[in-house]
């Protein structure tokens, strides 16, 4: 709707990182070095984002920090009046860089941590990257920045949810995001290997809520289910085109980091439109505004208002139409497509696709 | 666990907004707001004022003396409802 205002832009200045991790949110066809905007790309990007009211950054990637000009962007962003969050690995922050962020004003760093287990985490990671992000959290803590770890669990880490929150605590992290992984993409790919199960799910549930308790006032813990365990999609970020825009490393604008596999969407360009123009006029971003697209069962659903008929990327990634309902949907039809990939999973073995760029070699 | 519950303020603590939080003004929507890791409060002036006293250097009984005079009313139970539902959501710690 006309009207909306954004509140969170999430800027992957880069899709190139040093992590291979096969649930990777980037897209299957990674943008390349050459092709990604400038500094002074991202600096306009910055201050349309804040003109249109966004008051979160996320720098992101990708990794972030191979990006050399880094700190010139956080400086805008800080003399624009945003939030801004490293989302980082951890690979790359020396101390040099972390002091010269903090003085430009850089508020928050996120860092990813894979698994308690520090050989189960090189092998998702796909690189040695273990000590470095040990490092890299003692200087987050040192220099006073907001510290939160994030963690996408899955199949393999689940088991260990109290001591992945544990080591959180111990790196002397404020807050840690757990997220089940989002099968778009690189986790789509790598799904029947990802996907717990539903005994792991539910004790995972308990885990998580008593850590809550435990370490409340101390350090805060979100906790994000597996949706396909779930009866009801997840409502995304309030809905398509509401609250959140994503610009890709060569200047596409998506309302979620999932949305370029909808190929039957024109997501429009940085470098040929402002993001004012883009997030109020664009054909890509009212597509699913409102619910005037909706189909059945969503349009007479009285949880259209709660979810919005979920996931718009699940729903084409799953069925190959964006406007049916997201197959997690215990009210569809399609769910039938979430059961089987269901009952698939806890059949196959370990055995991941890593991300990597086309055509660079492969190093893991 | 032997500290303190930072969530239950009484009249003589001293709340501090969370260290990952900041209050600003927001030009596009003109209204204070108070930015946090992924998140943001759109504020009113009420709130806005309230939480710019919780700096560390007043206790709940003495922001609500600072506010009563500033707005010639008793804002006892406005004050104190306000702080504990920011509370409740650690934005705001008892000191």
């Amino acid at each position: 709707m006309p009207g909306d205002i954004p509140t969170t832009l999430l800027a992957e200045l880069t899709h190139r990182c040093p992590l291979h991790c096969p649930y990777c949110s980037n897209p299957l066809d990674l943008v390349r070095a050459e092709s990604e905007l400038s500094t002074d790309d991202w600096k306009r990007v910055f201050t349309q984002a804040r003109g249109l009211g966004v008051l979160q950054l996320g720098l992101s990637g990708g990794e972030p920090l191979l990006r050399k000009d880094l700190e010139e962007m956080a400086a805008h962003a800080r003399s624009e009046g945003l939030y801004s969050t490293l989302v980082t690995s951890g690979l790359g922050l020396t101390r040099a860089r972390a002091e010269r962020l903090k003085e430009v004003g850089l508020e928050h760093i996120q860092i990813s941590i894979q698994d308690s287990d520090p050989l189960v985490a090189e092998r998702i990671a796909g690189v040695r990257s273990v000590k470095h992000k040990q490092a890299a959290a003692a200087l987050v803590r040192e220099l006073g920045f907001a510290f939160t770890v994030n963690v996408v669990l899955h199949r393999a880490n689940l088991d260990r949810l109290a001591e992945i929150i544990d080591l959180a605590a111990d790196l002397g992290a404020d807050r840690i995001e757990l997220a089940n992984t989002q099968y778009y993409g690189w986790g789509l790919r790598n799904r029947s290997s990802l996907m717990p199960t539903r005994d792991q799910v539910e004790r995972s549930r308990e885990v998580a809520e008593q850590a809550i308790q435990r370490y409340r006032g101390r350090m805060q813990i979100t906790y994000v289910l597996p949706d396909y365990y779930e009866p009801y999609p997840k409502a995304c970020y309030g809905g398509w085109g509401k609250l959140y825009l994503v610009v890709t490393p060569n200047g596409m604008v998506l309302p979620c980091h999932g949305a370029t596999q909808i190929d039957t969407l024109q997501f429009d360009n940085v470098r040929d439109h402002s993001l004012e123009w883009i997030w109020t006029q664009s054909d890509a971003f009212n597509a699913f505004r409102g619910d005037s697209w909706m189909k059945e069962p969503c349009r007479s659903c009285p949880r259209k208002a709660v979810d919005f008929g979920g996931c718009r990327c699940q729903a084409f990634a799953l069925t190959g139409d964006a406007a049916n309902t997201d197959p997690v949907c215990t009210l569809t039809p399609l769910r039938r497509i979430v059961d089987a990939a269901l009952t698939q999973a806890v059949e196959e073995e370990l055995e991941y696709s890593y991300r990597y760029i086309a055509g660079e070699p492969q190093q893991v | 666990m032997t500290t303190p519950d930072s969530r239950r303020l009484t009249p003589d603590s001293v709340p501090r907004l969370w260290r990952m939080a900041r209050l600003d003004f927001d030009r596009v929507r003109q209204r204070p707001v108070l930015l946090y890791p992924e998140g943001a409060v759109l504020l009113n002036d009420t709130g806005a004022a309230i939480l710019e006293l919780c700096n560390g250097q007043h206790t709940v009984r003495e922001i609500v003396h600072i506010l009563t005079e500033r707005y010639h009313a008793d804002v006892s139970d406005d004050v104190t409802e306000y702080l504990a539902g920011m509370a409740e959501r650690e934005l705001v710690r008892a000191g």
